[in-house]
């Protein structure tokens, strides 16, 4: 696994050099949510809105009825709390093509309650017409462009920005799981920052003869890949879900609607920030206290399995994460 | 008929199909039509230059809402086709629809059978308007967000080269809202001068006189010092308000405060004051003074 910086960033630049239709809106917060060299390269293309979300989520709506695709960054917070009512009405009510990218989901800021978006899937999940993508690496950071790009409708993107890893060898794909596992023991949905973290916790909890079944979950809504629910369906002890967002409306409910709604009798346990706001701290604090590390993924599987698997810290720490390569090798394994 | 007599004509046809209305339906947004009527007949008998109406006389049944729906339709038609040389009309305060609806029969846009479909169920003609609503475009019922709609409808037809303008049809209340002073500032930070608003400012919102709900006077200081051009002028007089659009504000939006009353051409709704957003009749001597007033003005109804 290697990390890398500024995917956004390098890639948005060539990724809109042969798509005039795109415009890119920004609430003063050019450099913290990575358009600052789209600026910069089409300045004609790009509209500062300054600190005014709401009339910029309005304006981005009236943009798009003239044809054009805006791509509205800001913090996330800024954008599904300030202006959910423009989301909703001024966007998301006459389905048009804007792209509200989000930054700094969950707890992946120290800038505290105030920034960390928690809740943001269940609150977007919930408006008509809109699709919900969630990035997990920079293979999802880049890919999850023309994903977006293709939707008929607003879309929402939980984005990543600075160091990130870079897992996946292809690209995103709407609706569809990745596959990092197979395994019958337990299955495992994890999204966006929390998969890397599995990534981790799985390898030793193979090694010690757990046998997992691990989907990356890129799209929230539609929620309909077959997939899920095969793999929610196989499980000889359960199914977990691992987020980076409260455990409620996210993706441990998405997983749950499913399962319940086609009879799937397994248990279900739903990691993530458990229903409190966060505070400000490092991330590698905030995973461990709000239990989003592989030490909290692994003392789950120990409850659902009924037993001590005798996995500490170090060796989690131990763990070299490999990216990898595509649905089909990984489904291979 | 010179465009001043067409303009009272259409000012005056407003009032009686609301009155109309608000006897029939025992209440309704009436004081708007009141207050906005000469504001409305004006911007569409010689204000904006608009196609003729590109949508059926008789408005289509609600077909559902927009997203993975093929039956969807919208009421801009009602203001004609999207051309880059004609202007566009956006409404913002759509609790006034049943005004625009009597002034799009006025002006000939819209069949009077469609004026009978208002708020019916199942039809397109509701009361608060939605974009589906005729002569409307947008989504403009939460409000203060039709402003800053119009910013990216005007940034887009500026990209595209066009050079109509965009009109948008604004209350008084509007300028509680902190988003209507986000959109002014951007209008300005852009120089969107494409843009011009026509306020009713009648002095009134929901729970009464609002002067005394929050403050928004001097509205014309604070347009100017968000870096509008701002004219105050009679809200009543057709000439003066057509005028107003003549105002030079090359980079700048301009709105245009039209100073109204809102019980003006229905006088027997002045001692309601100070409440005059929904006419509801507390009694049936209210309702019988106002159908006293109606058969002197206007004859027996239709």
């Amino acid at each position: 696994m290697t990390l890398e910086t500024q995917v956004h960033q390098k890639n948005l630049v060539k990724w809109a050099a042969d798509k005039p239709e795109v415009v890119v809106f920004s609430a003063d917060l050019t450099s913290s949510t990575e358009v600052r060299l789209f600026a910069e390269t089409y300045p004609d293309r790009f509209y500062s809105f300054g600190m005014t979300e709401q009339n910029m989520m309005s304006a981005a709506g009236g943009m798009a009825r003239e044809g054009f695709t805006p791509w509205v960054h800001t913090f996330a917070v800024f954008l599904y709390r300030r202006a959910l009512d423009q989301v909703q009405m001024s966007v998301a009510y006459p389905n048009l093509r804007v792209r509200i990218v989000g930054f700094l989901p969950g707890i992946t800021t120290p800038g505290g309650a105030t920034h960390q978006a928690i809740e943001d899937v269940a609150i977007m999940r919930a408006v008509p017409n809109m699709t919900v993508l969630e990035t997990g690496d920079a293979a999802d950071v880049e890919s999850v462009l023309d994903v977006a790009q293709a939707v008929d409708g607003p879309v929402y993107i939980r984005m990543l920005r600075g160091q990130i890893p870079r897992l996946f060898t292809t690209p995103m794909r709407l609706g569809r799981a990745r596959r990092l596992r197979r395994g019958s023991d337990v299955t495992l949905f994890t999204a966006g920052i929390t998969t890397e973290e599995a990534m981790r916790a799985t390898q030793v909890l193979e090694q010690r003869g757990v046998s997992i079944e691990h989907l990356h979950v890129t799209t929230h809504k539609p929620f309909t890949d077959p997939a899920v629910l095969e793999a929610a369906s196989r499980p000889k002890y359960g199914v977990i879900t691992f987020e980076n967002h409260t455990t409620v409306g996210g993706l441990g409910s998405e997983v749950a609607e499913v399962m319940a709604e086609h009879g799937v009798g397994k248990r279900l346990v739903r990691l993530g920030i458990p229903d409190t706001y966060a505070h400000g701290g490092s991330r590698p604090y905030l995973m461990r206290h709000y239990g989003l590390d592989a030490l909290a993924l692994v003392r789950a599987v120990e409850k659902l399995l009924g037993e001590d698997l005798n996995i500490g810290e170090d060796d989690l720490a131990a763990v070299r994460v490999e990216p990898v390569h595509g649905d089909f090798k990984a489904e291979a394994l | 008929m010179s465009w001043p007599q067409e303009a009272k004509r259409v000012a005056d046809g407003i009032r009686r199909r609301v009155t109309a209305f608000t006897l029939k339906n025992g209440g309704g947004y009436l004081s708007q039509a009141c207050s906005s009527a000469e504001i409305l007949a004006t911007l569409y008998t010689r204000v904006m230059n608009l196609g003729p109406s590109v949508a059926p006389p008789v408005p289509p049944p609600f077909g559902g809402v927009p997203g993975k729906n093929p039956d969807y339709t919208t009421g801009a038609g009602y203001n004609g086709p999207h051309e880059p040389e004609r202007d566009r009309f956006f409404i913002s305060p759509v609790h006034y629809a049943l005004v625009l609806y009597a002034t799009l029969v006025e002006t000939g846009r819209m069949a009077e059978e469609g004026l009978e479909m208002f708020n019916q169920d199942g039809g397109t003609v509701e009361m608060i308007g939605a974009e589906h609503s005729p002569g409307h475009e947008l989504m403009a019922g939460s409000l203060g967000q039709a402003l800053s709609q119009v910013i990216g409808v005007a940034l887009g037809r500026r990209r595209k080269g066009e050079t109509g303008r965009n009109f948008v049809f604004m209350s008084d209340g509007e300028f509680m809202i902190g988003q209507t002073w986000e959109a002014m500032e951007t209008l300005s930070f852009y120089r969107l001068d494409s843009v011009i608003a026509y306020v009713d400012a009648n002095g009134q919102s929901a729970d009464g006189k609002i002067d005394e709900v929050m403050g928004i006077e001097p509205l014309k200081e604070r347009l100017e010092a968000f870096g509008a051009v701002a004219v105050e002028v009679d809200g009543h007089d057709a000439r003066a308000l057509a005028a107003a659009a003549e105002t030079p504000h090359e980079g700048r939006p301009l709105v245009v405060i039209a100073r109204t009353n809102p019980y003006c051409g229905v006088e027997v709704l002045a001692e309601r004051a100070p409440k005059f957003h929904y006419i509801r009749f507390a009694g049936p001597e209210e309702k019988e003074a106002l159908e006293r007033f109606y058969v002197r003005k206007w004859g027996g109804r239709e």
